[in-house]
């Protein structure tokens, strides 16, 4: 509170403050849990990030050495990158294949409302479970993705070790978060395309304009705000990837970020100097240039998109 | 007047689209169909090749042995406890929040929620470490109360960002007779704005269970005895490095996905409409 905030709440009569007594009342629970487990943890980990700590020792200042450190640091910039190129590949893929659904299922066929459902099951799955299960489909032997490329198709000779192969193992588990992703882009696309104006599409044929000038003229600018939209909100959920890179990597190759740091992301880093090494001032650190690096991503996103709209 | 030929033109276009349509939601169904399959093979069959979609020899092995053999018993009542509780609060004290924010103007409202929004935006594994460290000073560590309270407080900031948009939208006139009636702040929440709010109070409760139901990262940073596990870390807990049960792992995951499964089907409206597409996003 301000020193004018202050001098203003003194001048507050009793009957206001008789009033404004409920109003504080209804926030006052929310507010204190609110404050407890999220406004002051994040106030502590932010002036953690300036010292040197392992939870056994006092927390000794090291200025901005965490941070200078980081950016030393070549495993941080190869996870970074690691992260930045999972998030172009998953955001691009949801893009497009939701795009397509959205367009395909908006159309007037039979059992559309049940293939929306069958197209939104990944979304609803949690994330272990269709680990798991993607775990399961690239087993290294005799899994069904080896056993359909070798056996049926005869694309390879031997089957591969998907996720434990360093070229292969972080795009398998892009192809994982496109396909759980689908559904959702979908449904936001479709939202988007239910706010286009007929008027619009009937101008466009009177025009004499063909089904791709329509979509390219009339249904793609429609769709801005949308994509958008989705281009923030999947590209945030791109850089957090976590879940699926912690349990895949662990179990394909016994090491979170395996193999050879090929899936190392800023969040299995984070995690593995924070909770195996101990290492918890560095760990912060590098949540909050992860939380820089989102902010800037998205805000240039944003920049963009507004540019290209004119 | 449509001549015939472009009308025939037409229905073969709508059949192959339908046929489009149809063929990518198998692609889409192929890792559920393989999950259950999987599920009632005994192990000798799990990765026989061809990989059968029917099991020669099917069994409920896998679910017994998950149920009662593995404790998944247990587990699913923790995973009850810990997503009722946590939904409960994050619910009620984010309509409470919501409310005051939606309907009346005091010192302190914008800077209050700005704050809430910030930390919104901030990712969860920046409050991760602070939280762990939290935790562990208040005795929370390893006890599902730490999940309880950290999930309603996952949970809180968009509820209450939800919430403010339904009493944000209900006529004004409802809370003036309200107030005519000389009710307080309390009784106008309680009695006008919550029976108002019902279809988003359902919203927001269906999401925060989910959230909470598949929650992992903290659980499985909290949790250290095997009796206090919740499903997600309970079922990851089944993957072995060598010689995985992966029947026994996958009927675990349909334990653990059948009350999303059902409530999925009952309220599918509330996922697919559209209406609250930034909630859902996992």
């Amino acid at each position: 509170m301000t020193v004018a905030g202050g001098a203003r709440m003194a001048r507050i009569s009793r009957t206001r403050l008789r009033r404004l007594l409920p109003i504080y009342g209804l926030l006052l629970p929310g507010m204190v849990l609110y404050a407890a487990w999220a406004a002051w943890p994040l106030l502590n980990s932010f002036v953690l990030s300036f010292t040197d700590w392992s939870l056994t020792r006092t927390p000794t200042p090291v200025g901005l050495g965490n941070y200078t450190r980081a950016l030393g640091d070549p495993l941080f910039w190869r996870a970074l990158w690691s992260t930045v190129g999972y998030t172009a590949v998953t955001v691009a893929g949801q893009l497009l294949l939701g795009l397509g659904a959205a367009l395909l299922l908006n159309r007037q066929i039979p059992g559309r409302s049940v293939l929306r459902l069958v197209y939104y099951l990944p979304v609803i799955t949690s994330w272990v479970i269709v680990s798991l299960v993607f775990l399961y489909i690239y087993n290294g032997q005799s899994g069904p993705l080896n056993w359909l490329l070798v056996d049926v198709l005869g694309v390879i000779d031997k089957p591969i070790a998907w996720l434990a192969e360093p070229a292969t193992a972080l795009w398998a588990i892009a192809v994982l978060g496109i396909w759980k992703g689908i559904g959702w882009t979908m449904v936001v696309f479709l939202a988007g395309l239910q706010g286009v104006p007929p008027e619009l599409y009937e101008a466009a044929e009177m025009d004499g304009a063909g089904s791709w000038a329509r979509f390219r003229h009339v249904t793609l600018p429609q769709l801005r705000p949308t994509s958008t939209f989705l281009l923030v909100v999947l590209t945030i959920g791109g850089l957090n990837a976590f879940i699926s890179i912690f349990v895949m990597s662990s179990a394909a190759t016994g090491t979170v970020g395996g193999p050879l740091n090929s899936t190392e992301v800023v969040l299995t880093y984070l995690w593995k100097q924070s909770f195996a090494s101990l290492d918890l001032g560095y760990g912060a650190a590098i949540s909050f240039l992860l939380a820089a690096v989102i902010g800037v991503i998205s805000l240039v996103e944003l920049r963009l998109a507004r540019e290209q709209a004119g | 007047m449509i001549r015939p030929g472009i009308r025939r033109r037409r229905a073969i276009g709508r059949w192959l689209l339908f046929g489009t349509a149809v063929a990518v939601g198998l692609v889409m169904l192929i890792p559920f169909a393989l999950m259950v399959s999987t599920a009632f093979k005994p192990h000798a069959y799990v990765l026989e090749t061809p990989p059968r979609l029917i099991p020669s020899q099917p069994t409920l092995d896998n679910f017994v042995d998950a149920w009662t053999g593995q404790d998944f018993g247990r587990y699913f009542v923790n995973s009850v406890i810990v997503s009722v509780c946590s939904t409960a609060i994050a619910v009620a004290l984010g309509s409470m929040l919501a409310f005051a924010f939606a309907r009346y103007s005091f010192p302190g409202r914008r800077v209050l929620f700005g704050a809430l929004l910030f930390t919104m935006m901030v990712p969860g594994m920046v409050l991760l470490i602070p939280q762990f460290v939290l935790a562990k000073n208040l005795g929370l560590l390893n006890s599902l109360q730490g999940l309880v309270i950290v999930y309603a407080t996952m949970n809180l900031g968009l509820n209450t960002f939800l919430m403010r948009g339904f009493f944000s939208s209900m006529p004004q006139e409802m809370f003036d007779a309200a107030e005519v009636d000389g009710a307080g702040v309390w009784a106008t929440f309680w009695r006008v704005g919550v029976p108002l709010a019902r279809p988003g109070i359902a919203t927001v409760t269906l999401f925060s269970f989910l959230a909470a139901w598949d929650e992992f990262t903290w659980a499985i940073v909290s949790l250290s005895d095997k009796e206090l596990y919740t499903l997600p870390i309970a079922v990851r807990s089944l993957q072995r490095a060598q010689a995985t049960e992966w029947g026994l792992v996958f009927a675990a995951s349909l334990i653990a996905l059948a009350p999303v499964l059902l409530l999925f089907v009952a309220l599918q409206k509330q996922f697919v409409s559209g209406a609250f597409v930034g909630a859902t996003k996992g």
